[in-house]
């Protein structure tokens, strides 16, 4: 049995949906996309078309939550189902709006480039409790035209895994869409098995923007999935309260999954999100405030009231240091995301309130994740007895059962082994081995990781075709040549 | 002063820092009725309070939903205040003129409209032109107005880049030292505001209303 944390009963997920509703009609939802609007209005909405403001009848959302998948795969690049979006499926992934990186030895938050974003993704493609890549970091070393599909691009030449990324407007959506074509060979084979699926914003309060709306659209019909991030943040762009900061969510994400559904019924869409409570003191959105789990569990319990996929940003810290607050903030995170069932959990590696990604982090998290991961897999009855059986022919002496065959049959499957960042070892034992902190462990385990990694083999062809693509984009976007990468020989 | 005049500046510096706009309105109508000067209520009054909670905020004693809603009540003092001032022939003593807007492709708002709040309630005339403005539509709006100090936020790592641009505009158009520039947004560092030669950045909205009082030589 899975574990689940519930923080709401059906009488209240009854509520919020049914004042969720009452908002979408009243103050209404802002469309501020003119392809979007009149979907809506087709569809029986009320449109106005100075305001933008579209007042949304509950009974057009019900209609697209029926043409909703509930369930969908995300593909690796040999094309294995990986990531199951649906049901309570747990997976993580590194978090993705990073803009620095951690530099281990001087601590200093450095403007990421592509040699950082490609430690990321070698780490990440390492370690096995990554179930997708992210497009972690935004690399400052290409012009800003290229910021969101050189993202993508570095993910797709370092990696194998699903990948969660995300577009930064309405025209670089479609190249992307075309890079992962050319590696799926054909747009049809990428809409069968997608390989990404794509962060879509809201902007809160209770708006879709011109270039949010956009990409639903253009997700939708490319049949390649979109994933709501919706980030109410609560006592200042939403309620105070968690419960109204869920509600918000709610009436979010169901105007856009209308506009998703009605520009394409039928395509993959998933109910996520990225709220926060509000720092009352610094401003801040804390990504690592058990508040801010709150409304992520609730809103999920809330998504999966209706039978969709789910997501949410955890087990980030605001720490700007890999220290106990960054521990503590990112274990209880990914707990609180993985007993909520979420399906899809972004957050890992990032430090400064999803500002700083780290390798280190990253390494670090896989941990917690590990643990988190144990705890759902819950209490297994693995003998016909409980114990009763154990005790055949006890000596009454401590070690007894360590020479049973049975020991050593299930020890495995009931101890989750963790890594070497993890450290039991005795006083002596861990003296003797240099006595290290979580840091400087989890610095020679990225290490290692770096050392051994290989880049993953794929058909020369389309690997040339992307390169060319990406290249004829850079060269439009004034660039003589893309960055120059040590495991990368130029074309 | 009189016992009775004592009372009414306590109070309205109270009125400020409760965040109580209507009984800072009634106070400030009350104090028309009792023939105050108007530049006594604000400076011995209600500014009081304003700076009470500012100094409290700076302690982590106060938070940002107190600090905006005596912005608020400062704002709505003011307001009622302000047709006497007008009368009298007298002006509030301004500190400086101030045009705030996030940079284009941003619509962040939320960090902007907190400085905003701030730097009306210490006393600069602030013009907010609100999210997505181009530069030359913000630097239009600065020199039609004779402002002191361009306030420019954004809150994406996307977009900061407009700050440079447009202070490179505005180095272009020989505007510069005359229009100072302050920079914020979560993403804004100090390091990236010498970087693009801004005049200054702040962390938060405490912070800019002293940066905005130094820029014009009002600190």
């Amino acid at each position: 049995m899975q574990p689940k944390l519930s923080l709401l009963d059906d009488a209240l997920i009854a509520r919020i949906l049914e004042e969720a509703y009452q908002l979408m009609l009243d103050p209404g939802i802002k469309v501020q996309n003119a392809e979007a609007r009149q979907l809506l209005a087709e569809a029986g909405a009320q449109v106005d078309e100075e305001t933008h403001i579209v007042r949304i009848p509950e009974q057009i959302t019900i209609r697209a939550l029926e043409t909703v998948p509930s369930e969908f795969y995300l593909y690796d690049y040999e094309g294995n189902p990986k990531v199951q979006y649906g049901g309570d499926a747990v997976q993580f992934d590194p978090g993705s709006s990073g803009i620095s990186v951690l530099l281990p030895d001087t601590l200093e938050h450095k403007t990421a480039e592509s040699e950082d974003l490609i430690r990321v993704i070698k780490v990440a493609e390492a370690l096995p409790q990554y179930d997708a890549q992210s497009t972690a970091v935004v690399c400052h070393d290409v012009p800003k035209d290229l910021h969101d599909l050189y993202r993508l691009y570095l993910v797709l030449l370092f990696s194998k895994k699903p990948i969660v990324t995300g577009a930064f407007t309405n025209k670089t959506v479609h190249q992307m869409l075309d890079m992962l074509a050319i590696l799926a060979g054909g747009h049809e084979a990428s809409r069968l098995k997608p390989r990404a699926v794509f962060d879509v914003c809201p902007s809160p309060p209770l708006i879709w923007s011109n270039f949010g709306a956009g990409q639903l659209i253009a997700l939708a019909r490319a049949g390649i999935p979109a994933e709501i991030v919706s980030m109410p943040l609560a006592g200042a762009a939403a309620p105070v309260t968690l419960l109204g900061a869920v509600t918000q969510h709610a009436a979010e994400c169901l105007s856009g999954i209308t506009i998703h559904q009605l520009a394409h019924a039928g395509s993959p869409i998933v109910w996520g999100g990225a709220p926060a409570i509000f720092d009352m003191r610094k401003g801040g959105t804390p990504f690592g405030a058990i508040e801010t789990a709150m409304i992520d569990s609730s809103y999920a319990q809330v998504g999966k009231s209706l039978g969709l996929p789910t997501h949410a940003y955890l087990g980030a810290t605001d720490s700007k240091v890999l220290d106990t607050q960054a521990g503590l903030e990112s274990g209880m995170g990914a707990l609180v995301g993985a007993l909520s069932g979420i399906n899809m959990i972004s957050g890992s590696g990032m430090l400064d309130s999803l500002l700083c990604q780290s390798p280190e982090k990253l390494v670090t998290d896989a941990e917690g994740i590990a643990m988190a991961k144990r705890m759902i897999a819950g209490m297994k009855v693995h003998t016909e007895t409980l114990a009763i059986g154990f005790y055949e022919g006890v000596n009454f002496k401590g070690g007894d059962f360590l020479k049973q065959k049975i020991t050593m049959k299930l020890f495995r499957e009931e101890q989750h082994m963790p890594g070497k960042v993890i450290d039991r070892d005795s006083m002596r034992g861990w003296k003797e081995s240099g006595s290290l902190d979580t840091f400087t462990r989890a610095k020679t385990r990225v290490r290692e990781i770096l050392a051994s990694y290989r880049r993953p083999e794929m058909n020369p062809d389309h690997e040339a075709a992307l390169r060319s693509y990406v290249l004829d984009l850079a060269h439009q976007a004034g660039l003589e040549h893309l960055p120059i990468l040590e495991d990368l020989q130029p074309i | 002063m009189s016992e009775e005049l004592e009372k009414l500046f306590k109070d309205m510096a109270q009125s400020i820092i409760d965040g109580d706009s209507d009984l800072s309105v009634e106070l400030a109508q009350k104090s028309i009725e009792m023939n105050v000067p108007p530049l006594d209520a604000i400076t011995k009054g209600f500014v009081v309070g304003v700076n009470y909670i500012g100094d409290q905020f700076g302690a982590g004693e106060a938070f940002l939903p107190e600090l905006v809603m005596a912005g608020e009540a400062m704002k709505a003092a003011v307001a009622t205040l302000e047709p006497e001032l007008l009368k009298l022939g007298e002006a509030r003593e301004t500190m400086g003129k101030v045009v705030l807007a996030t940079v284009e492709g941003d619509i962040h708002e939320i960090g902007k409209t907190l400085v905003g709040t701030m730097l009306s309630a210490s006393g600069f005339e602030v013009t907010d032109l609100g999210v997505d403005q181009p530069a030359e539509k913000i630097i239009g709006k600065a020199l039609d107005w004779n402002a002191d100090i361009i306030g420019l936020s954004a809150l994406l790592t996307t977009t900061m880049v407009r700050q440079r641009e447009l202070i490179e505009e505005l180095d272009k158009e020989n505007l510069r030292p005359r229009i100072k520039v302050m920079v914020g947004g979560a993403p804004i560092t100090r390091d990236w505001a010498t970087k693009i030669k801004a005049d200054g950045t702040s962390e938060d909205a405490v912070g800019a209303v002293a940066l905005a009082k130094q820029l014009v030589g009002k600190a």
